[in-house]
């Protein structure tokens, strides 16, 4: 990690990628013939990889959709593996055209990096996980514990506020990668692992017994998760934000992966507009017209992506809460495409 | 004393100096003045670049953000710190720890060391061989994995603190660390600190004057029976007419950990461990090729003066063999001081780690935090390189 940091920072200072400044990703991607997506180094749900090596996850659907709206085929893609602290550094270089790695929006981030978000897939919170032989029922019951918690988080610094804000002493063990602190934490060293809570579920997972374990009720912090592309290029910018509302989209016209191929002949306005049998929306994006439908059969919409990765047809067994439509309770909600 | 010569013929320094294309004369300083030249430009380009580029995608750049609340905890802070103080803190609370875990890591080292080394190179068949097997498995295997296994092998098999193993009801050694009665200062501290400073003055003053007779008169002083009752009771005195000079506060378990007391956090006691014991194999080694640089004859001579074992290697072998240990233990000096940054894998938070880790990634200004990263490591190593350097110059002009 430490020699990753300094060569992407040295990299930044020799401007020795081409593409750091300029303003053609969309055209450095096709020449290359893949996609670089910044995942993380394992977080089942989100991004990981399986035992053939193929990643899979709620923020690798992200890279897919991208890749197979640019190139019709969503395999087309790298994926760069990155600790929370080496992130940001790894997309300034231009190591990495995407960075869909369960990144927390906020206004520091999105001003001083040098990047931007381009929309949330998934609303989370932060919480805690303990051990059930603690006996614990709520986080205010957490005064003198040891918490461990990844560094270069939001979590750090929520943490830190919410102790606090609140009166209570706690001591702090940060560690650089995620399998490190869970394996503090399974080891004894801390009594409580903070993290979003379902970066909780996911590795609660990877837990001796799943069962010991328990997550607490309160959510301490808003914790919107996107995807973030580097400043200076808004074409790029556009694409991988349309592809996310594309997603959210088709799922709010009931456009799913099976019926993707009936839905396109459907003569709907909207659905027509979607798919580029009327118009050309996708070619103003730099993109084809059956972009949407690339992105859909690639991955399905954001409904069956969520359920697949994180939601009820997963291990992980998300409920979908403040993640569903806008007219289902949720607050996912998507501009239109027209 | 009759030393053989250590610096390369002159002859030869000259050879060197030609194959290597040393140039006289003014053709030379033009050449050295354009490579010069052309390594600023390269400086410059490589400075204006980042700049431009930093400026195209609007990243922020400067040392503004030394200034910004950091709002986030450290587990060990040896200045006062909370969430609330600016990243310059940060910085401060950071260096500190690794200047600790070096200060601390160098002195066992250096102890483990010079012990293993007597014990390769001591007749006894079983010391010899214990001392080998150890510097050839400790050397020989990564560092990283060394750190890890005192932290997750040996340090988290210990119990929670509920079930802590307790000396005495005042340590309290469990998986948080070892916690220890908090020492605070009593009316009697100050009188007792200064009886201590005296008690030791004294006491340094008599060995002088003690040495000083040996080598005028050749008369033996025995001191160290008057050091001991100045050192013990000068300061007693002092509490009994004072009062005791510190109480201690009693480590309490209150909650999940315990709530008085200090404690030493088991991230810095597994760092030191395998700093400590890792860098003592490779001081070893070189402690032992330095005594045996030593002519033989030297240990004879001072055996046949009647010297015991350990007061030939004291006085006669050890002072010659400095000048050929002290350049490779300041290289290993320097590896350990920046082997000290390995710390971020076990969450112990050092320079590296809170620093060029958490505020790096919060504030994103990769260049700036590295930069001052590096600049403080460098200082670091040429500071222990100038110390070392100082005492080997003093020992050379000691020796003669």
């Amino acid at each position: 990690m430490k020699r990753v940091s300094l060569v992407l920072t040295l990299a930044v200072a020799a401007g020795l990628s081409a593409q750091a400044a300029s303003a053609q990703t969309l055209k450095t991607i096709k020449d290359r013939g893949m996609l670089s997506c910044g995942v993380s180094q394992g977080l089942p749900g989100f991004s990981s990889p399986d035992d053939k090596g193929n990643w899979t996850g709620l923020d690798v659907d992200i890279c897919r959709a991208v890749a197979a709206a640019v190139f019709g085929d969503a395999t087309k893609v790298k994926y760069v593996p990155l600790s929370a602290k080496d992130r940001f550094t790894a997309l300034q270089s231009g190591e990495i055209d995407v960075l869909s790695r369960n990144t927390t929006w906020t206004l520091s981030r999105d001003t001083s990096l040098g990047a931007n978000f381009t929309g949330v897939t998934y609303y989370d919170g932060q919480g805690f996980l303990v051990k059930k032989s603690l006996k614990v029922n709520s986080a205010l019951e957490l005064n003198s514990a040891s918490v461990c918690v990844q560094t270069g988080t939001t979590t750090e610094q929520n943490l830190a506020d919410y102790f606090k804000g609140n009166n209570m002493k706690y001591e702090v063990i940060a560690f650089a990668g995620a399998d490190e602190t869970v394996k503090a934490y399974e080891s004894g060293r801390c009594d409580v692992f903070t993290s979003d809570v379902s970066q909780l579920y996911a590795e609660r997972l990877k837990l001796a017994n799943p069962a010991d374990h328990v997550v607490l009720p309160e959510v301490i912090s808003k914790e919107p998760l996107g995807p973030m592309v580097r400043h200076g290029d808004d074409q790029w910018f556009d694409i991988v934000k349309w592809t996310l509302f594309a997603m959210v989209d088709a799922e709010e016209m009931g456009v799913t992966q099976q019926n993707v191929d009936e839905m396109a002949k459907s003569d709907k306005p909207e659905l027509k507009r979607a798919f580029g049998t009327d118009g050309n929306l996708g070619e103003q994006l730099g993109l084809t017209k059956d972009w949407v439908s690339r992105i859909v059969k690639a991955v399905g919409n954001y409904g069956e992506s969520f359920d697949r990765n994180v939601g009820a047809g997963s291990k992980l067994g998300i409920a979908r809460g403040l993640n569903n439509l806008w007219n289902k309770g949720g607050i996912q909600y998507a501009p239109p495409i027209r | 004393m009759a030393i053989e010569p250590r610096q390369p013929p002159s002859q030869f320094v000259a050879k060197l100096q030609r194959t290597l294309g040393g140039r006289a004369g003014w053709g030379g300083f033009v050449l050295q003045l354009l490579f010069v030249a052309a390594l600023a430009w390269i400086c410059y380009e490589i400075v204006a670049n980042a700049r431009a580029n930093l400026q195209a995608q609007r990243i922020t750049a400067g040392f503004g953000f030394l200034q910004n609340t950091a709002g986030f905890d450290v587990s060990q802070n040896l200045i006062p710190y909370s969430g609330s103080d600016s990243y310059t803190r940060v910085f401060w609370v950071g260096l500190l720890n690794t200047l600790l875990v070096s200060a601390i890591g160098i002195f066992f080292a250096t102890l483990i060391g010079f012990l293993v080394a007597l014990g390769r190179l001591s007749p006894n068949w079983l010391l010899s061989r214990i001392s080998g097997a150890y510097v050839e498995g400790v050397r020989n295997l990564p560092l990283l994995f060394q750190i890890l296994f005192w932290y997750l092998a040996v340090l988290a098999a210990l119990p929670s603190p509920r079930q802590s193993i307790s000396l005495f009801g005042a340590f309290f050694l469990s998986n948080r660390g070892l916690v220890i009665p908090k020492p605070i200062g009593d009316p009697g501290f100050e009188p007792f600190i200064v009886a201590v400073l005296v008690a030791i003055a004294v006491s340094i003053g008599l060995w002088r004057y003690s040495r000083h007779q040996l080598f005028q008169s050749g008369k033996l002083i025995m001191v160290w029976p008057y050091v001991l009752g100045l050192l013990i009771g000068l300061p007693l005195l002092t509490a009994l007419i004072f009062g005791a000079p510190v109480t201690f506060e009693m480590p309490v378990l209150k909650g999940f950990n315990f709530a008085s007391g200090s404690r030493v956090i088991p991230e810095f006691v597994a760092l030191t461990l395998a700093l400590s014991t890792y860098t003592a194999a490779f001081i070893a080694e070189i402690v032992r090729a330095g005594i045996l640089s030593v002519h033989k004859g030297q240990m004879e001579a001072g055996s046949s003066l009647g010297l015991q074992r350990g007061s030939v290697l004291r006085l006669i072998v050890i002072p010659q063999a400095m000048r050929v240990i002290l350049p490779p233990l300041t290289n290993q000096y320097l590896n350990l001081t920046k082997n000290s940054s390995l710390a971020v894998a076990i969450g112990y938070p050092d320079l590296f780690s809170v620093f060029a880790g958490t505020t790096l990634s919060q504030t994103g200004q990769a260049i700036e935090i590295i930069g001052i990263t590096m600049g403080v490591y460098l200082l670091i190593s040429l500071v222990t390189s100038a110390i070392m350097s100082f005492y080997g110059w003093r020992l050379s002009r000691s020796l003669g």
